[in-house]
């Protein structure tokens, strides 16, 4: 089986005049189609710079990523890029912020627009088609900031610590929300976090950074007796607090 | 007043009600007074009213101007000037913008040039303009236009600049250009920039029409005040300084209508 993302002997070094930093060293895994891997580490391990390398924002400097076997040309809309915070615009309402992707690969028709319509109906946003992004909570913005990858019909999401910019009760809910409609739409998904239980309670298999230059430190499968199992029934699992043991000590040694 | 309103909500309503009525009524006390204690002291001879006029003998000299519809004409032309120069400055400064934007070597290669130029005093140009492109409107426009443009260039890419690094990641993401970015992110993104610069500009637009007229014009407000100020006619130079106050009190405020149309 060609799986879904490979990545092969990644290195990744940032250029300043005062000197140069490496970011990543020597990093190669794969995730299989339908997998939700998580990615964890100290900050400054270079996790973002992972996902910006893999969806084409920067170069590798040594390495390759392949996406189901071929090559990653820039812009690829078969890679869906979830960024921290939602940037939803404040002038144009929810309905068109959903549809900006779509606008830019001037893939806007009303077949399109009638998915996008489904999607926000489907995440509970109809009612807040027309309003702007301040009138909507956290949860609901960053709903809509998913729809917005979704609308191009992605088969590999990139998702940068989409939930670390909401407050603890939210955070739970929007990723419960998140992570059951990315199972749902049976997309293969690459969670990038430092937020330990958050990686146990969402992810397949959990990959552990070292600090920078971030090199693999170790991989960790996740099994719970029902793959359907939502984050937060999974964080009620006695299997739930002994891996989160077991990836704190990895991390912290 | 609305139902269920606690007394002290209409309390403190009653009170800033009571306060902003107060600043309007000194705002219109205070002109009252600065135009009573004009007129009585040109009248008793406390001050020259030769040299410093009088509310009255400017409005004798305004209202002689208006029958003759002469007035009209001289503040229809620094309007026209004004607005002209305003359009061009709004254009080249966004055009310019742009430019150095998506160009980070060009702006670093005209970033002391364009420093250099924003600190020149303009009026030092102006009688070159005169030699260049003669005793015209044109230098009176160009005039204008080199009074705000280097600001407003200047002032409207260091706005682009300080744009969110994410929001252009996220544009890149979706898979568009630099052109995506531009269109979809800066330029709706910078509206309220692009509008707060514009108050700025009408008003540098009106100094530099006023500068032009005073050494290339044939009409408009500023000729009148240095033909009047030749001729000792000061009546006619303070009219013109008063309504220049109105028509830059105007100007201003007419964008300021945009900027809250735009904030909505």
């Amino acid at each position: 089986m060609i799986p879904k993302l490979e990545v092969k002997d990644l290195n990744y070094s940032y250029h300043s005049m005062e000197g140069e930093t490496q970011a990543l060293s020597n990093i190669s895994f794969a995730v299989n189609p339908g997998e939700f891997l998580a990615i964890v580490g100290p900050s400054g391990c270079g996790k973002s710079t992972l996902l910006s390398l893999i969806c084409g924002l920067l170069a590798p400097e040594s390495g390759t990523i392949l996406l189901d076997g071929t090559m990653i040309p820039q812009g690829d809309t078969r890679i869906g890029y979830m960024l921290q915070k939602d940037h939803l615009f404040e002038w144009r309402t929810i309905f068109s912020n959903a549809c900006l992707g779509l606008e830019i690969q001037k893939k806007l028709n009303d077949e399109s627009k009638s998915r996008v319509k489904q999607l926000m109906a489907a995440y509970g946003l109809e009612a807040f088609q027309d309003a702007r992004p301040s009138e909507l909570s956290g949860g609901m913005r960053q709903r809509a900031a998913l729809i917005r990858t979704l609308a191009l019909e992605p088969d590999l999401l990139l998702l940068d610590e989409p939930f670390s910019a909401l407050d603890y009760q939210t955070r739970l809910a929007v990723c419960d929300d998140i992570s059951t409609i990315i199972r749902k739409q049976n997309k293969t998904a690459v969670l990038i976090t430092h937020d330990l239980s958050e990686a146990v309670s969402v992810a397949d298999r959990i990959i552990i950074l070292t600090k920078r230059p971030g090199r693999i430190k170790d991989t960790m499968t996740i099994k719970f007796p029902d793959n359907a199992m939502s984050p937060l029934m999974r964080r009620n699992c006695p299997e739930f607090s002994s891996y989160f043991n077991e990836v704190w000590s990895i991390l912290r040694d | 007043m609305r139902e269920n309103e606690t007394l002290a909500q209409q309390e403190y309503v009653a009170k800033q009600v009571r306060r902003r009525n107060m600043v309007t009524a000194a705002r219109i006390l205070l002109l009252v007074v600065i135009l009573v204690l004009w007129e009585v002291s040109a009248r008793t001879g406390l001050i020259n009213d030769f040299i410093f006029s009088s509310p009255s003998r400017m409005m004798i000299c305004f209202l002689s101007m208006v029958t003759d519809r002469s007035i009209f004409y001289h503040m229809g032309i620094t309007i026209l000037e004004t607005l002209v120069s305003f359009a061009l400055v709004i254009i080249t400064g966004i055009t310019g913008a742009v430019l150095l934007w998506s160009s980070k070597s060009l702006s670093e290669v005209l970033d002391p040039y364009l420093v250099m130029l924003n600190s020149l005093p303009k009026s030092a140009l102006a009688p070159i303009l005169i030699v260049w492109l003669g005793a015209n409107m044109k230098t009176i426009i160009v005039a204008a236009i080199s009074v705000a443009v280097f600001g407003s260039i200047l002032t409207l890419h260091n706005g682009f600049m300080s744009m969110d690094p994410d929001q252009v990641k996220l544009i890149y993401s979706l898979g568009g250009k630099r052109k995506d970015v531009l269109v979809k992110v800066l330029l709706p993104g910078s509206i309220p920039l692009i509008v707060s610069n514009m108050k700025v500009n009408v008003g540098l637009c009106l100094v530099g029409v006023i500068i032009g007229e005073f050494l290339a014009a044939r009409a408009g407000l500023g000729y009148l005040i240095i033909y009047g100020s030749q001729v000792f006619k000061l009546d006619l130079v303070l009219m013109s300084i008063v309504i220049l106050c109105i028509l830059s009190a105007v100007m201003y405020q007419g964008i300021a209508v945009v900027e809250k149309r735009t904030r909505r």
